[in-house]
């Protein structure tokens, strides 16, 4: 995405930009050599592309600190390119990559791999590395060295970082680089075998249960050292009440900790598991056959009970939980076309995101403003990119537009992925990304 | 429950008239047969063996057992029914080697039910013989089957349904004919 | 009316009319097996196909008589469950079964919902004969099928279900159908066998002891301790186990007078039950064996004899 010398003026939109506390109607934004040029009612300017919205909204486009891209080793799940695509049909500008690719992101060669992938693709890719060689949880990689190479940030995800002393040097070192670690937070053995929560649903059908406890353990050590260490912390795709009290009470103590939700996590429950509409209409044409024991209800960390749901949505309008990241994690059709207890864990989310995100707003849990902080303000924040995640004068002009009112239903068959695996499919929507901007120019369009 | 088109061919004294010459043919028959049964075919026929066996008990000084038969295991017709076909106890408590069965129905129409009957009692053993004895036959043989002992003969087209009502199920005891299609009735 | 469904996958979604339903076509099976001849017509020319993926000899065999006693085809098919050592997924599997048109399947798999993915995919019945620790509604149904034998099947009796009840799938089945039927049922088990909220379904009392399950209890219900589990920090030595919750004379002492003692099979003798209850007079397991074959022959004849629209 290199600088171009074209113009593009966008007429009649309501910016909404947290980071200018803006929320106004009637403006023009004029885009110019890449960047956000100028914002005022009615621009007069001879721009290459002149397009009037008609009063749609225009939102800094979101940034996703938490995608599988699976390319390098796994590129019939998903490429960069496939990858990039859906984030732009989502509208995402910007995704960052985690390292759990074949061979593992841990060394700057294949960082360098992944930024060369990501030339063509239509949305910035930002390579995330492994914490440890291998993601083997045993030796610290060469964090310099993949700094230098364009790593945003360090993390095993995927995998807990078991040791705590390589936690803690982790931690340590990475401050030397100003880049965040972002923490999967899983006690391995009391995960054990569990593949749904371990709640009602697990008891009543014999599914092995994940217990809240496997996740809140380790969301409490990550927390403390980070609190020792004086450095900052994010703490990934959070799914417990119990890790958003360990959460709020840290940064109450002034703890630099900050934490992601997924989507899936703020709308479904474990009872998904046993019945996938749940109380949501979906559309009959679109709506999968099988709704008990589907995997695409099957993620880690799992769908669990209606009270975290409930508490995971107060803290996202409290801004205890300060992003709101997909954790896109695609799988091949066949590979989750087995039994439940079988499947891998994960569902993709970067098309449906922002879909969501809307609805949140509908339902009262998140203003417009905050809607745009938690998907592009804060994740910028926390990676450390000072120029986008808001539209001020002068930001890389990456936004999603977006039209409210349109009334749309999710078809897997229609995305951008490769893969399928949405637990959404069926559900109507209203509210939809209709065009997506990267450095100025035009990305996607619906 | 009124049946207002259908047509009474025998009244309640009728049919226990009938059941009172059947049980005396059935007796005058069999006078030298020691081994003599009664299998009734769930549900009518088993009230209607179950009269024969108290008239013949009375009339006649013996004591004939008497078995309950349920047919729908060896019906000809499970896989087109439509309806969902509820399975009842046969229960048939003495053996039927060499013994001769008098099999009880209330109606015989194409012959099926009885085919099926014989196919049964047959499984269970190895009988003498056995006899047939049907309060009504209506004609319209599907199958070379024939009764030995008939209460009354009630020639109907297909399109009638006769139906025997007794006591002991329905609260009383009539041979009616009826209109198939006919609303009312079952 | 009756049972309807196009398969029998679970007990927890069956209403207490198709259960009293299922029940009482069974008991019309149950003459067959005395019979010189022990076959009927009914099945005659339909293919039951057992499809096994978990070794099972017992409950096979009940299956495998079932069909055959009502004149059906049964093939027996034994597949391992890894799909890496035998190449081919689970859905391959079945549509591959399912080309040669069975009428029935019947499942039993190592995992959960098993059954229901391969109902799903396809026309022939499918009957599932345990999938994970989630269900196995013919067992339950068979147990209160003897159950009814002895006692009145409905509100104030009182069931006592004793064991690993977290990865029982026979608990879970009968714990459904029973409370459906208003029955009580309580159940106990070690605390590292005893799932979590289980106490929020309807119906259901946890009991820490087995002397409280047990006292004054209608029906004893066994279930078998797995010596197979690799997880053996699920509790510290069968003796330990036999010691504080196996059934021996004085814990049955305190259930009812004319209490009835259950067992799915196969015992553990000494373990959860001592050799003096299990072949002692309050015993019903052998009859839960031949009520088995019964509700077998009701449930595929059910399934199987008529097509379903």
């Amino acid at each position: 995405m290199s600088s171009n010398n074209s113009s593009l003026l966008l007429k009649n939109i309501r910016l909404i930009d947290a980071g200018q506390n803006r929320d106004e109607k009637n403006l023009d934004i004029l885009l110019r050599d890449g960047k956000v040029a100028e914002i005022a009612p009615d621009i007069s300017f001879a721009a290459d592309q002149v397009i009037d919205l008609d009063g749609a909204w225009v939102m800094p486009g979101a940034i996703d600190l938490h995608v599988h891209l699976r390319e390098p080793g796994f590129e019939y799940k998903e490429t960069i390119l496939s990858g990039a695509r859906a984030a732009v049909a989502g509208g995402f500008t910007s995704i960052a990559c985690m390292a759990n690719t074949r061979p593992v992101n841990d060394s700057a060669a294949v960082t360098r791999f992944i930024l060369e992938q990501a030339r063509s693709a239509p949305a910035k890719v930002l390579p995330i590395a492994a914490i440890s060689k291998g993601m083997a949880g045993e030796e610290l990689v060469e964090m310099g060295d993949l700094s230098a190479a364009g790593a945003v940030a360090f993390s095993d995800d995927g995998k807990t970082v078991a040791n705590s002393k390589l936690l803690r040097h982790a931690l340590e070192y990475a401050s030397l680089f100003n880049k965040p670690l972002l923490c999967h937070c899983q006690d391995n053995a009391l995960f054990a075998d569990g593949v749904i929560h371990e709640g009602l649903i697990s008891a009543a059908h014999g599914l092995p249960g994940i217990p809240t406890l496997a996740e809140d353990i380790d969301i409490a050590r990550s927390i403390m050292l980070a609190e020792y260490l004086k450095v900052p912390i994010h703490i990934c795709h959070l799914s417990t009440a119990e890790g958003v009290r360990l959460v709020r009470s840290a940064k109450d103590r002034g703890v630099k900790v900050t934490a992601e939700a997924t989507p899936h996590h703020l709308f479904l429950d474990e009872r998904a598991v046993i019945d996938l509409a749940c109380g949501e209409v979906l559309d009959d044409s679109l709506k999968p056959n099988q709704l008990r024991y589907n995997t695409v209800t099957k993620m880690s960390p799992p769908l669990r009970a209606t009270t975290d749901v409930s508490a995971l949505r107060e803290a996202l309008a409290d801004g205890t939980i300060d992003v709101i990241a997909t954790d896109h994690a695609p799988h091949e059709a066949t590979e989750k076309a087995v039994e439940y207890e079988l499947a891998p864990f994960g569902v993709i989310g970067l098309e449906t995101a922002v879909a969501l995100g809307l609805r949140l707003i509908n339902e009262k849990v998140l203003t417009p403003l905050e809607l745009t902080a938690r998907l592009s303000l804060a994740p910028a924040e926390i990676l450390g990119l000072d120029d986008r995640g808001s539209l001020a004068v002068g930001m890389a002009a990456d936004l999603m537009i977006v039209d409210p009112e349109l009334e749309w239903t999710v078809d897997p068959e229609k995305f951008y992925s490769k893969a399928r695996n949405t637990p959404f499919a069926g559900w109507r929507m209203q509210g939809r990304v209709v065009k997506t901007i990267v450095d100025g120019k035009v990305v996607f369009n619906l | 429950m009124l049946q207002t088109e259908e047509n009474s061919v025998c009244s309640a004294q009728d049919v226990a008239q009938l059941l009172k010459r059947m049980a005396f043919e059935i007796v005058e028959r069999n006078l030298v047969s020691e081994k003599l049964v009664l299998v009734g075919i769930l549900t009518r026929g088993v009230s209607l063996a179950r009269r024969l066996q108290k008239i013949i008990g009375e009339t006649a000084n013996r004591d004939l057992p008497l078995g309950v038969l349920d047919i729908t295991l060896y019906r000809d017709d499970l896989s087109s029914a439509t309806h969902h076909p509820v399975v009842r106890k046969t229960e048939i408590p003495f053996s039927l080697d060499g013994v001769t069965v008098i099999l009880v129905d209330d109606v015989l129409y194409t012959g099926r039910t009885v085919r099926a009957a014989l196919d049964s009692l047959i499984d269970f053993g190895r009988p003498q013989s056995i006899q047939l004895a049907v309060l009504v036959d209506r004609g319209c043989r599907e199958l070379p089957i024939a009764a030995d002992f008939v209460g009354v003969s009630v020639p109907a087209s297909a399109q009638d349904r006769v139906m025997v009502r007794v006591e002991e199920s329905d609260g009383f005891d009539r041979i009616t004919v009826m209109p198939r299609d006919s609303t009312s009735g079952e | 009316m009756g049972f309807e469904r196009k398969d029998l996958l679970g007990t927890r979604d069956l209403s207490a009319i198709e259960i009293r339903s299922l029940l009482e076509s069974a008991e019309s099976f149950k003459e067959i097996a005395e019979r010189p001849l022990k076959k009927v017509p009914a099945l005659r020319g339909k293919t039951v196909v057992n499809l096994f993926f978990e070794p099972s000899t017992r409950t096979r065999t009940s299956f495998e008589i079932a069909a055959k006693r009502l004149s059906a085809d049964a093939v027996n098919m034994s597949v391992s469950t890894s799909s890496v050592v035998k190449g081919e997924s689970l859905l391959d599997t079945v549509d591959n079964i399912q080309a040669m048109a069975p009428d029935i399947i019947v499942v039993r798999h190592k995992f959960v919902g098993a059954a229901h993915m391969i109902a799903g995919r396809v026309g022939a019945r499918v009957v599932n004969a345990g999938d994970g620790a989630n269900e196995h509604p013919t067992q339950a149904l068979l147990d209160m099928l003897t159950i009814s034998e002895h006692k009145r099947l409905g509100p104030g009796l009182t069931v006592a279900i004793i064991g690993d009840i977290a990865h029982s799938r026979v608990a879970r089945s009968n714990i459904w159908a029973l409370t459906t039927l208003g029955v009580t049922v309580r159940v106990c088990a070690p605390p590292t066998m005893l799932p979590r909220e289980l106490e929020k379904i309807p119906g259901l009392v946890v009991c820490e002891r087995p002397e409280e399950a047990l006292a004054g209890v209608d029906v004893v219900m066994m279930l078998r301790i797995q010596l197979e589990r690799q997880d053996r920090l699920l509790f510290p030595s069968i003796r330990d186990y036999a010691r504080i919750f196996g059934l021996n004379r004085q814990r049955l002492d305190l259930a009812a007078a004319d209490a009835i003692v259950m067992h799915p099979g196969p015992i553990n003798r000494g373990v959860e039950i001592t050799s003096e209850v299990a072949d002692g007079s309050r015993a019903v397991i052998l009859n839960q064996v031949s009520n088995g074959v019964a509700l077998r022959m009701a449930v595929l004849f059910l399934l199987g004899g008529q097509s379903y629209e």
